[in-house]
């Protein structure tokens, strides 16, 4: 094999394909990489003309040569002290560069919780039954190229009734020396009528080199499970990230998602689509963006009602520091079937960088007749007349600002089910000011 | 306690103060009137430090401190307490939170150990009643919602929590009701001391019913023109401002 010294991505992976095609077709997932690696090879990397990607270049990020995998040598050193959320007890399970690292992380210790290496889990009915049946659904490309190449990742499945005694925290740590792309697939099955909470975390060891991390998580909550899903990006500049998660949600279920990034990560961009299959199912949004320096974090939400009887309700806030990028994207589609949905959007933004810029879109296309539907955006800057009270009263101009974005983030940091995780939060955001 | 000499101030290039003059000592309190635009607010704001107010010329001295160095925070660590003509409404902040930040931040200024959360709310509670606010209110977002008399009565709440040197009341009886002009007085009574001093900023003789001055200064175009005592203010309640206009400006005519 000749290694070029500059070689795009693109070329990279189709050779990467070729060399694995004979591993493939020994896999029960063979078919199913094949077809997916045909359709990401037909659209490619998606350019800036795209309506998706119209402010998100990837471009510079994927006209790099990178690692396909990472490095055999076991990590040492690893600190976790940037993912410990204080006081948080939970099951944790380790992510390395994109694998499963059993030895770092805890042994499940209920029956009801199932937690795999995802390309462990190949046998387990619940991964048959929704493996690839959700995401590679929707047009992000990225999709079809993780569910071709993916190496590792986790699933989770919770048993039936089970009501999970602590959360799940998953930590994704980058660490590779190389420049390194990473694709990690996750799959969590909420069982019926079970319960759970999920925090992930994102981190960069020190002296990481550049990578590229492409995430997929598929999540499927069946009749009447609930589910709390925290979302912690807390990486460090040498990281990039493009995660696509993707809900799938049955009758009387519950889903929440809080997505939380902070500065650090170069680059984010989240696909989060929910998709409301059955009748009163509910579902909540919350996202806190706060960035800093020359960061893009860009979140494109799709919230799909399909069946009448449905709640959904998203809020998303953003304040931008420094010469930094947020998008907002928030489609909400009522089908025709969707009768009576109630559907709330809201996003606000607080430019505090003069050089920062915010891009947003509420998207709403409702084909149903007899739905509530609202939303509303707001673009606004540090209120100079509040800045001056706090401060007459004593409170310092630091502090005074803290107060500031606290109240700003209060109407998303207040929903946090778990009080440990918004503690931690709030002061991430305090940190990151 | 507090002196202003020769003070000259301006809004966007425009001069407002133009040469005030002013002192005052610990027990006193001084009641400041004029016309609209005679500059009695911006005198407010500049001695609380509001930055879009530029001080060209002057000195002031809180206890032989230059205060115009002091940023806004400083200068309300240091004993200034504005009560705002308009208070703010800050969403998502508590009230009590609020308070709290302040008065440890004022106290870690002065060298001072934080309150303990005990001894707070019992301070909380004490001054509530003294400057009779609404418990309910205490515990909600600042001034969110709060009507035009509730927002006066937080004012003059926050300044018993903050026990200042220097209190500057700005026009805290506008939009008030006589039962709410009458609370709010009461409760500035209350917290009269030989130690602290006040200046009420006024257009009505109304409150001076109430809060009864020291020294009452009348200000056109940006200087102190009379000063006196209360019989001034119930003199320019019968005579109106015109009286004052028509004879400062035949003075300065001559």
């Amino acid at each position: 094999m000749i290694t070029q010294v500059s070689e795009p991505l693109y070329k990279q992976l189709i050779r990467a394909y070729d060399e694995e095609v004979a591993v493939h077709a020994a896999n029960s997932l063979g078919e199913l990489r094949k077809l997916a690696f045909e359709r990401f090879k037909q659209v490619g990397f998606p350019t800036v003309k795209s309506e998706d990607w119209k402010y998100t270049n990837v471009q510079p990020l994927v006209n790099q040569t990178y690692s396909l995998s990472a490095s055999e040598q076991p990590v040492v050193d690893l600190d976790l002290a940037g993912a410990t959320v204080p006081d948080l007890d939970a099951y944790r399970i380790i992510l390395v560069d994109g694998a499963y690292d059993e030895a770092l992380s805890s042994s499940a210790v209920t029956d009801a919780l199932t937690v795999l290496p995802i390309e462990k889990a190949t046998e387990d009915l619940a991964f048959a039954k929704h493996f690839a049946e959700y995401a590679d659904k929707t047009d992000n490309p990225f999709v079809p190229l993780n569910t071709a190449l993916f190496k590792s990742g986790v699933f989770v499945s919770l048993k039936k009734d089970a009501v999970l005694d602590k959360p799940v925290h998953i930590i994704h740590v980058s660490a590779s020396e190389a420049p390194l792309f990473a694709q990690t697939r996750n799959l969590f099955v909420v069982g019926r009528y079970a319960e759970m909470e999920v925090v992930e975390s994102l981190i960069t060891k020190d002296g990481a080199a550049h990578n590229l991390n492409n995430h997929v998580s598929e999540i499927v909550v069946q009749e009447g499970g609930k589910l709390q899903h925290y979302y912690l990006q807390t990486a460090g500049a040498a990281s990039n990230y493009l995660n696509h998660t993707e809900i799938y949600q049955e009758k009387h279920s519950l889903y929440n998602h809080y997505n939380c990034t902070f500065p650090g990560a170069s680059f984010v961009r989240n696909n989060i689509n929910v998709r409301l299959d059955d009748s009163e199912v509910e579902s909540h949004l919350y996202g806190i963006t706060l960035t800093a320096g020359d960061q893009f974090v860009d979140n494109h939400t799709i919230v799909d009602h399909l069946k009448p009887h449905c709640e959904s309700y998203e809020w998303y806030k953003n304040i931008t520091q420094d010469t930094s990028t947020a998008v907002f994207n928030g489609k909400i589609f009522v089908r025709e079937d969707a009768q009576k949905t109630n559907a709330f959007q809201q996003n606000n933004n607080m430019l505090i960088g003069e050089r920062s810029a915010v891009y947003t879109k509420p998207q709403l296309e409702i084909f149903a007749d007899d739905v509530k539907c609202s939303h509303g955006c707001t673009i606004g800057q540090f209120d100079q007349e509040a800045l001056f009270y706090l401060r007459a009263r004593g409170i310092s101009e630091a502090q005074a600002r803290v107060l500031l974005v606290h109240a700003f983030a209060f109407d998303v940091t207040s929903r946090f089910a778990n009080e440990t995780v918004r503690r931690y939060v709030e002061h991430l955001v305090e940190e990151g000011l | 306690m507090l002196t202003i000499n020769n003070l000259h101030a301006a809004v966007e290039n425009q001069e407002i103060l133009k040469g005030l003059n002013l002192e005052v000592k610990a027990g006193e309190v001084h009641a400041i009137m004029g016309p609209n635009g005679s500059g009695k607010s911006t005198l407010g704001n500049v001695l609380a430090g509001r930055e879009s107010y530029d001080v060209t010329a002057g000195e002031v001295l809180l206890d032989g401190k230059d205060l115009l160095e002091l940023s806004p925070e400083d200068r309300a660590r240091e004993g200034v307490f504005l009560a705002f003509q308009y208070p703010v409404e800050i969403p998502g902040v508590s009230n009590i939170n609020f308070l709290k930040t302040a008065l440890s931040e004022i106290r870690e200024y002065k060298g001072l150990p934080p309150l303990e959360a005990k001894e707070f709310l019992k301070m909380v509670k004490e001054k509530q009643q003294l400057v009779e606010f609404d418990a309910k209110l205490a515990n909600r977002s600042l001034n969110e919602g709060f009507s035009g008399g509730e927002k006066k009565r937080n004012e003059i709440f926050q300044l018993a929590m903050l026990e200042p040197k220097l209190a500057i009341l700005d026009e805290t009886d506008s939009g008030l009701d006589i039962d709410a002009l009458r609370i709010v007085a009461r409760g500035v009574n209350q917290l009269r001391s030989k130690d602290n001093a006040f200046i009420v900023i006024t257009h009505y003789q109304r409150l001076l019913e109430y809060i009864v001055p020291d020294f009452v200064h009348v200000l056109y175009k940006g200087r102190i023109v009379r000063s006196g005592t209360k019989e001034l203010a119930l003199e320019l309640e019968e005579k109106g401002y015109d009286w004052i206009k028509e004879t400062v400006d035949a003075e300065n005519a001559v």
